[in-house]
């Protein structure tokens, strides 16, 4: 590809992330991504008719637990409140820089 | 390329065990895990206790490892022999070529032929077809390109496998179209650039996860943007139209009489641009105005005079 060519990507706007992408993008095994979503691990996902969907921010998340799990043998329901919590954190920083306190 | 000493790296001893090197990992993962850590350079840190426990978590690894590099001090140059890794049993488990992306160029010297199995990055042809991987990468852009749209240029570290089957870091650059109305955390597609396919199979896709450099007035939420907004006393209690100053333009806002300081005012449709746009939420602030002159003095103090209130009343305290 040349250098100077202008790459148009699609706007993954009302569309969704597929189990298959999540899993592939975030490096883990569909199965584990599917235990964890059975499980309601991943509170944003949705199913519609059938087929799991899931939005970009579990792209983090699912990173964040995959991580969790594999680093300090964390079981899923610990890495999910980690998660939940690295969110929070996630929002409150936000909130700091919107205000200028940080 | 110079040695590294992922023991040192570790803080373990070269006989340590592998309850040892978990615990130190461990330890190292806690204190220098990017979302919370405080360290400088904290990232960076990670990768390197990331990329020494890859080694001497994996008996094979650390097995080959140990015998490269008897008599290496860190950072001495080294080269490793032709075929060094001829003798040893690999069964190319544990990482994958993208998870190896912030690893050492020692590191993809070394174990870059051995890169994961579930990676698609397998050196001999096989017969069958298969699309590539997705790759995924952040982009961080400033708020006003949700806006406008805008061409960004960003570089990756791509993984690559060479004719000899080994991992290598190439930086590509590419030139991206944003679009108008992207917003914090959505990702944009980027069809076939992601990793090449196998036996003639498509390349995967690259999935941009969009974030923004913080705003000096502005926070997005979504499509939503919160802005605190200044008044003044007399403009939340007569009511006024004031002017805000948006990335779109400026906006003439009418505040009702009668705000307070912590009142929200959502204007529909004021937001990052998109179907549906969306809101801007304004966070009123009361600020007042100092009494440092003659004249102001006597104006909070005619005040004080003539209007019975008490805000600690008016809460119930």
């Amino acid at each position: 590809m040349q250098d100077d060519e202008v790459l148009i990507g699609s706007l993954m706007e009302d569309s969704w992330l597929t189990l298959e992408q999540l899993a592939c993008a975030c490096m883990v095994e569909p199965d584990w991504l599917l235990n964890h979503v059975d499980e309601g691990l991943f509170p944003h996902a949705e199913s519609v008719a059938g087929v799991w969907r899931f939005c970009s921010a579990d792209l983090t998340r699912a990173r964040r637990m995959r991580e969790l799990e594999s680093d300090f043998e964390a079981v899923p329901e610990l890495a999910a409140l980690v998660a939940d919590l690295l969110e929070e954190l996630d929002e409150l920083r936000a909130r700091l820089r919107g205000a200028g306190l940080s | 390329m110079q040695f590294k000493d992922y023991y040192q790296t570790l803080g373990v001893a070269r006989d340590a065990t592998a309850e040892d090197i978990k615990k130190a990992f461990r330890k190292l993962a806690r204190k220098y895990h990017p979302d919370v850590s405080k360290e400088p350079n904290a990232q960076l840190r990670m990768q390197e206790v990331n990329e020494a426990n890859t080694v001497l978590s994996d008996p094979e690894k650390r097995a080959a490892y140990d015998q490269l590099g008897q008599g290496f001090q860190p950072g001495q140059e080294f080269q490793p022999p032709p075929d060094w890794d001829a003798g040893f049993e690999f069964s190319g488990r544990g990482f994958s070529p993208h998870e190896a992306t912030g690893f050492s160029d020692f590191f993809s010297e070394l174990f870059g032929r051995m890169g994961g199995g579930r990676s698609g990055f397998r050196a001999h042809g096989e017969t069958f077809r298969a699309q590539g991987e997705d790759h995924h990468a952040k982009i961080l852009l400033d708020l006003e390109d949700a806006f406008h749209g805008a061409t960004r240029q960003i570089s990756l570290r791509v993984p690559e496998v060479n004719a000899q089957g080994r991992v290598a870091l190439r930086t590509r650059t590419l030139n991206v179209k944003i679009p108008q109305g992207v917003h914090e955390g959505q990702v944009i597609r980027l069809a076939g650039q992601g990793a090449p396919g196998m036996g003639g199979g498509p390349a995967g896709d690259l999935l941009l996860e969009v974030h923004f450099k913080p705003h000096a007035r502005l926070r997005a939420e979504g499509r939503n943007l919160h802005l605190t907004l200044p008044v003044t006393p007399w403009e939340a209690a007569l009511g006024a139209v004031v002017t805000v100053d948006l990335p779109a333009g400026q906006l003439k806002l009418r505040i009702p009489q009668g705000a307070q300081s912590g009142r929200e005012l959502r204007v529909r449709g004021k937001g990052i641009p998109g179907n549906p746009p969306g809101d801007l939420l304004l966070d009123l602030q009361v600020v007042l105005p100092p009494a440092d002159t003659p004249k102001g003095r006597e104006l909070y103090e005619t005040m004080a005079r003539e209007l019975a209130f008490d805000p600690r009343q008016a809460e119930g305290n």
